[in-house]
């Protein structure tokens, strides 16, 4: 949370006087703010022109939609506000996927967009866009501002917006003269505007935790889902010692991937679309569903109708919107995780579930047989050999941002997360493209964290251009490009829900390794399993970025798939052991 | 069924608009929406009918609550309230139907506001049932115009009204 303003020590005397633009600058590095990512234009330039000897490093990005992924990596991985500046009309609009996309994932971004003169707002002036308006339904709240006076005060509270609640981004639009004017900040003024901003806490209803405490002791298939919540709120210890004392299994969605360790015994893996088949049917099978922090996002539950049939559900999430958005819950209790966690935690009694857990870890097994970490060494690479892999060599332990489609599900099933906020991925939204920019603040939030790029060949050149602020800033990350010539995960619907009619998802791409090279960055090509982990270990043995390309088989499949519109226990299997036989998967209940 | 809602929001150029657009985007058809002024200078005042069920207009109270310039949003309709709408009716006023037409507008307690060569408007107040059979009796003579406010609502009596925005 970012404390306010006036608690924060001046780097300098009170100053008098000074432009909105050096305004802006001040007050961010008053709210703790270290990097700026962003892409200068005309109606930003007076703010950029207060750049030089401003206590706010700035990260030149090569398109404002990065630049806005690069914020949006920064806060995932540290919980922190990222800042993304952009110019007025095209650089505000290219900010739209990424503010889209944190958005639907909580995550704390404020954008500072400069705007056209005050004069001529509404004049159809030259770069004149109102993205106020434009961002109306993909923020939670936004500005125009056009007094150079009611800068500070307005970015502050654009923090405490983004920050509150369920996190989530904030637009500033700040005209240009507003910039260039000379305004006089009081940074002892409480730069507030009414308590109604103060970070919604509400007290957890007791009698809901009371019926909480009951439907846990009388359960006897309990499962806890932990999603994106469990990190946001910073309660993975939290929700560990209460996992561990009621006994209780759990399950995550994509995004509470690390709220706990990959490791933990009660850790079951993710559920959903692309989960694992033996969670699936333990959700179905439950007779008591734990939500913590997570929305019942339609890839995690599958048919509505059909979800977790034999279930109580107790659902806790701060945003009082969620309750009962899509599944409806029998006991909701509105809060901040951790608060009711710790309130639980001392009141809810010991538990043991062995039989439950031995039932479905003995699934898990049976499954295994089919995993094609156990099939027949097809002298083909598989992506998942990629993803086992490079999870055995950094032991769990690596910061992954992950792009959209089939890798990113196999990164979600093969590598084990232990730790909170190490997977970046765009959950909600699924925007490809997301990976190496969104890796980039990362690795600049944490510059002492290992950290992976895990990109498909087609959303990787979506933003590929991102190489060059790679090479500019010289940032050690580690890529690696799983390239299979398709847009996978469209070409795998395509198989299945459209007789194979691949229809523009076959792919060229440039040679990737001399891509990387033309950036000034190492790079090599991965053709077979056994080159797999010499690569990964020369990647993280060099003092520099490098770009690993995987080329993988074209035509994979991750399994299992609930069909969209399917209930969870509907799932497409790989096909067992055996010959390679593409198109006779059979629907299995 | 239509359900009541009344929101309260800073008196911000765009708060009307933020909130029209949360109806719109949580696929909730708005069948009316009035905004004024209220007793607390820099506070609006929202009347905004949906089309919604119960467990709809809780959701849609919900979202318009996350929204920083809403002050206070409750869904109102099953709590007791006097619900007003206003309507202005030009209607064709031939010499030899409007004293009928003045009947007509004597029963209804409307009040004739303008007087042409051809036409008459009346002006009526009431609970839109009561402005829709005003309306119905005066079709045969020939609407010519018509606006309406739309629903207001105010609560009866002293009850306070639950902070739903939380």
């Amino acid at each position: 949370m970012p404390r306010p303003i006036s608690a924060l020590p001046a780097a300098q005397p009170r100053p008098a006087l000074m432009t909105g633009g050096q305004a802006v600058w001040e007050t961010l590095a008053r709210l703790g703010v270290t990097h700026v990512f962003g892409y200068p234009g005309g109606a930003i330039l007076p703010t950029y022109d207060a750049l030089p000897g401003a206590r706010v490093t700035h990260v030149l990005a090569r398109h404002e939609q990065s630049a806005a992924h690069m914020a949006d990596g920064f806060a995932r991985a540290t919980g922190r506000v990222g800042v993304v500046m952009a110019t007025s009309g095209p650089g505000a609009t290219n900010l739209v996927t990424g503010i889209a996309t944190a958005m639907m994932d909580g995550s704390p971004v404020v954008c500072i967009t400069g705007q056209v003169s005050s004069h001529l707002l509404g004049s159809d002036a030259f770069q004149e866009v109102d993205i106020t308006g434009i961002t109306m339904p993909i923020t939670k709240h936004n500005y125009l501002v056009t007094d150079p006076a009611r800068i500070a005060t307005v970015i502050a509270e654009a923090f405490r917006i983004a920050t509150s609640g369920r996190p989530g981004p904030v637009l500033v639009d700040i005209t240009k003269d507003a910039q260039q004017a000379a305004c006089s900040v009081d940074w002892d003024e409480p730069a507030t505007r009414s308590a109604r901003i103060e970070p919604r806490r509400p007290a957890a209803d007791r009698a809901a935790c009371r019926a909480a405490l009951d439907a846990i002791a009388a359960a006897t298939r309990p499962i806890i889902l932990a999603g994106h919540g469990v990190l946001a709120s910073g309660a993975s210890r939290l929700l560990r010692a209460f996992a561990e004392r009621t006994d209780i299994p759990v399950a995550t969605t994509l995004l509470g991937i690390g709220g706990l360790p990959g490791s933990h015994p009660l850790n079951l893996g993710m559920l959903g679309m692309h989960g694992e088949a033996a969670v699936n049917r333990a959700v179905q099978d439950a007779d008591l569903i734990l939500a913590f922090g997570m929305r019942f996002d339609d890839r995690a539950t599958g048919k509505v109708g059909g979800f977790a049939p034999r279930a109580r559900l107790v659902q806790v999430d701060i945003e009082p919107a969620e309750i009962n958005r899509t599944v409806k819950v029998d006991v909701a209790i509105v809060g901040d995780l951790a608060d009711v966690l710790r309130a639980l935690l001392p009141q809810v009694a010991g538990g043991d579930h062995a039989e439950w857990l031995a039932g479905i870890r003995a699934e898990q097994s049976r499954d295994g047989a089919r995993d094609i970490q156990n099939l027949p060494d097809d002298r083909r690479l598989h992506a998942a050999h990629v993803m086992h892999d490079l999870w055995r060599e950094t032991r769990g332990k690596a910061v992954v941002a992950t792009d959209v489609g089939q890798h990113q599900m196999w990164e979600a099933q093969y590598y084990r997360h232990e730790r909170p906020r190490s997977l970046i991925t765009s959950g909600g939204f699924g925007t490809m493209g997301f990976a190496l920019p969104a890796a980039i603040g990362a690795k600049l939030a944490r510059p002492e964290a290992e950290v992976w790029v895990v990109a498909g060949d087609g959303g990787f050149q979506m933003t590929g251009a991102e190489l060059a602020t790679v090479a500019q800033e010289r940032l050690p990350l580690r890529i690696a490009v799983i390239n299979n010539g398709y847009l996978g995960m469209v070409r795998q619907w395509q198989e299945f829900f459209y007789e194979k009619r691949y229809s523009a998802t076959p792919m060229s791409g440039p040679d990737f390794c001399k891509l990387a090279e033309a950036y000034g960055i190492a790079a090599t090509r991965v053709e077979s399993r056994a080159e797999v982990v010499p690569a990964i270990r020369a990647a993280r043995g060099h003092d520099g970025p490098m770009l690993i390309e995987f080329r993988v088989e074209p035509e994979d499949t991750v399994y299992p798939m609930v069909p969209a519109g399917a209930s969870l226990d509907h799932m497409l299997r790989r096909p067992p052991p055996g010959p390679r036989r593409i198109g006779n998967d059979r629907m299995e209940a | 069924m239509p359900r009541t809602l009344v929101v309260h929001v800073n008196d911000d150029p765009d708060a009307l608009s933020r909130v029209a657009s949360v109806c719109r985007r949580r696929a909730f058809p708005t069948e009316s929406l009035a905004v004024g002024r209220t007793e607390t200078a820099g506070v609006l005042r929202m009347t905004v009918v949906v089309d919604a069920d119960q467990a709809g207009g809780r959701r849609l109270v919900a979202h318009l609550a996350r929204l920083v310039d809403v002050i206070r949003a409750e869904d109102v309709t099953d709590r007791s309230a006097v619900s007003r709408d206003l309507a202005m009716i030009k209607v064709a006023a031939a010499p030899d139907s409007r004293a009928d037409i003045m009947q007509l507008v004597q029963v209804f307690r409307a009040r004739v506001v303008d007087v042409a060569a051809d036409s008459l408007v009346i002006e009526t107040t009431g609970t839109e049932d009561k402005v829709d059979g005003l309306l119905q009796v005066l079709r045969p003579f020939g609407v010519m115009e018509m606006v309406r406010t739309g629903r207001v609502v105010m609560c009866r009596g002293s009850q306070d009204a639950p902070d739903e925005a939380g």
